[in-house]
């Protein structure tokens, strides 16, 4: 039993355990360039964080989206959402050392253990694109959490549409 | 290991008394009540609370009986005082008296007799020696004697239920006395709680975390001061726990092929092997074992929307079992076996039904629209489940006919995922 499950069981520790109540990043979690340039003490140029190559940063423009959206009792990535996949996609692929938890939600409707499930036919969605954009099979972890954890509550559509949703979470973030 | 700490510090798994009570109350009556006298029992107060008022209480609350009006009248604890014929001009069907006394050791001995009043004989009796902790459960086992001689079915006042309580970012997995008292939070964090099952001897649950960001599945005791291992936090999720009755087998969902599919495993998670195979991409969910042990229900949408199937336990081919509308969940079987009660939706209504499995009529028990997660009672009379009312999640108890309804909730609070516990063999 042991053996089967400590990798398992390894792997959700570090997920786990890399959520604390402060916002530090772990460099060690999220891929950091092998050495970031240094910026001349006399240069304009800001000296580069750790999370960023190339001026991306995880925190600012495509690849602070994060989020895909879908059309009710769907899990096809849209075409608007190829882009954003496209851009974390290749982040995967040039940071080898960074990890990615895919979360896929459902709105409340029906059952929330067959929303558990859904949800996991979005992540896992999300994450074969990744990985036909340049991840690695070992990089992303699809997760659901079904109907548990909604941005809204209201029974209408202008809610349910916000929950039918996969979000992507980097090392540090959870 | 630091991290381990931390993590673990995350929870906290009490055995404390949880800080909302829940409330029970009647909202739909039910039909051919049995009138029934519970007259206070002879030196009551030498024990910490009354007895008969708890008696009453569950017999009422049950919609079986109606307690009839017996303020002002002595307490008789003998047959022979008893004036039958004051009795029936009241229309007494049955009559309750009993008495109490404080024992040499300091506990309690309580005894009572149940009367049939038309025909002026006993129907039966019978005599307790309990502690002052214990009053609240003999009370329990007097209404169960009675409910069982008045109606020829098992009583479940002795029984307990689990449910999930979420109270802003505060999620808690509590276990409470059929009658909403007694409420302990066996789990308590900051994440969501679901799918509680308990293990068929009453003294485990399995249920569903989500404090690793991710749904990951333990067994813990009831008595438990931490939080055991998990026994499944494999790739993906890990979820929809259900015990086979020998309690020898745990059924779950996982995901580590990619797909939602259906595995059963020890009870400490050792042993793991998958169970259904369905076509790829297809999801098979929410296992549940028939009291005999021999097939499981579950859901799946290989056919191309979710329905109801049955499998042996011990693999093979599912035969589909619903075939109405293009969405039925949530399968649990009563404990005779006879009946399946599950969730359909109907007119984009989630409403509870019950299927009778010889003959496959089906019947709407509720009429939704957000009815989910149906527990039956142990005795099969009662199926409780999730709904929500103003915006507030509560929970209903169905008879099993449709007819009798409560309302279960705890105030400025959801409550949902409810779980009813086992017949105890005390």
């Amino acid at each position: 039993m042991k053996k089967a499950l400590f990798p398992a069981l390894a792997l959700a520790l570090i997920y786990g355990c890399a959520s604390t109540p402060t916002t530090e990043t772990k460099p060690a979690e999220q891929a950091s360039p092998a050495t970031p340039p240094a910026a001349p003490p006399s240069s304009a140029v800001q000296p580069i964080q750790p999370g960023t190559v190339q001026g991306e940063s995880l925190k600012e423009g495509t690849l602070a989206k994060r989020s895909v959206y879908y059309d009710l009792d769907k899990y096809d990535i849209k075409a608007e959402f190829r882009p954003l996949l496209q851009a974390h996609g290749k982040y995967l692929a040039e940071h080898r050392n960074a990890k990615m938890l895919v979360q896929g939600n459902c709105d409340e409707r029906g059952s929330r253990e067959y929303n558990i499930a859904l949800g996991q036919r979005r992540s896992e969605g999300v994450k074969r694109m990744l990985v036909l954009m340049g991840a690695s099979d070992s990089q992303v972890e699809p997760v659901s959490l079904g109907e548990e954890k909604p941005r809204c509550t209201e029974h209408a559509e202008g809610c349910w549409s916000q929950n039918r949703r996969s979000d992507m979470l980097y090392g540090g973030e959870y | 290991m630091r991290r381990l700490a931390m993590l673990a510090a995350a929870l906290l798994v009490l055995a404390g008394p949880a800080r909302a009570q829940l409330t029970i109350e009647i909202i739909g009556g039910g039909a051919n009540q049995i009138p029934v006298a519970v007259l206070p029992f002879a030196a009551e107060n030498v024990l910490p609370q009354s007895i008969t008022e708890i008696v009453e209480q569950d017999l009422s609350r049950s919609g079986r009986f109606r307690t009839l009006f017996v303020g002002g009248i002595s307490p008789v604890s003998d047959m022979k005082d008893v004036n039958f014929a004051d009795w029936k001009s009241r229309l007494a069907d049955a009559l309750v008296i009993g008495q109490a006394s404080r024992l040499p050791d300091g506990r309690f001995d309580v005894r009572f007799r149940l009367l049939d009043v038309q025909k002026q004989v006993q129907l039966g009796g019978f005599a307790y020696t309990l502690t002052a902790a214990q009053v609240r459960l003999t009370a329990h086992k007097i209404a169960d004697f009675i409910y069982e001689k008045l109606t020829g079915e098992r009583g479940v006042f002795s029984t307990r239920i689990a449910y999930v309580v979420k109270q802003g970012s505060r999620f808690e997995l509590r276990v409470a006395d059929a009658d909403g008292q007694n409420a302990q939070a066996i789990l308590i964090s900051q994440e969501p709680i679901m799918s509680p099952v308990w293990s068929p001897d009453g003294t485990r649950m399995a249920y569903v975390s989500f404090q690793n960001k991710k749904p990951i599945l333990f067994v813990q005791s009831l008595s438990a001061s931490r939080q055991p291992a998990p026994v499944a936090a494999y790739r993906g999720s890990n979820s929809a726990p259900g015990w086979s009755p020998d309690a020898k087998t745990l059924a779950a969902v996982l995901t580590r092929d990619g797909t939602s599919q259906i595995y059963l495993m020890n009870p400490d998670g050792s042993n793991l092997r998958k169970l259904t195979s369905s076509t790829t991409g297809a999801i098979d969910t929410e296992p549940f074992f028939t009291p005999d042990g021999q097939s499981i229900y579950f859901t799946s949408d290989r056919g191309g929307s979710p329905q109801i199937y049955r499998m042996a336990a011990s693999g093979g081919e599912p035969m589909r079992i619903t075939f109405d509308g293009d969405y039925n969940v949530s399968p649990r079987v009563s404990p005779d076996g006879k009946t399946l009660a599950y969730i359909s939706r109907v007119n984009g209504r989630f409403q509870l039904m019950a299927m009778d499995l010889e003959n496959r009529q089906t019947q709407a028990l509720t009429e939704g629209p957000r009815d989910e997660s149906p527990t039956f009672a142990p005795n099969g009379r009662i199926i409780l489940y999730a709904s929500d009312v103003d915006g507030r999640g509560v929970l209903y108890a169905v008879s099993s006919d449709g007819r009798f309804k409560q309302r279960l909730g705890v105030l400025a609070a959801d409550i949902r995922e409810p779980a009813w516990g086992p017949f105890m063999g005390n």
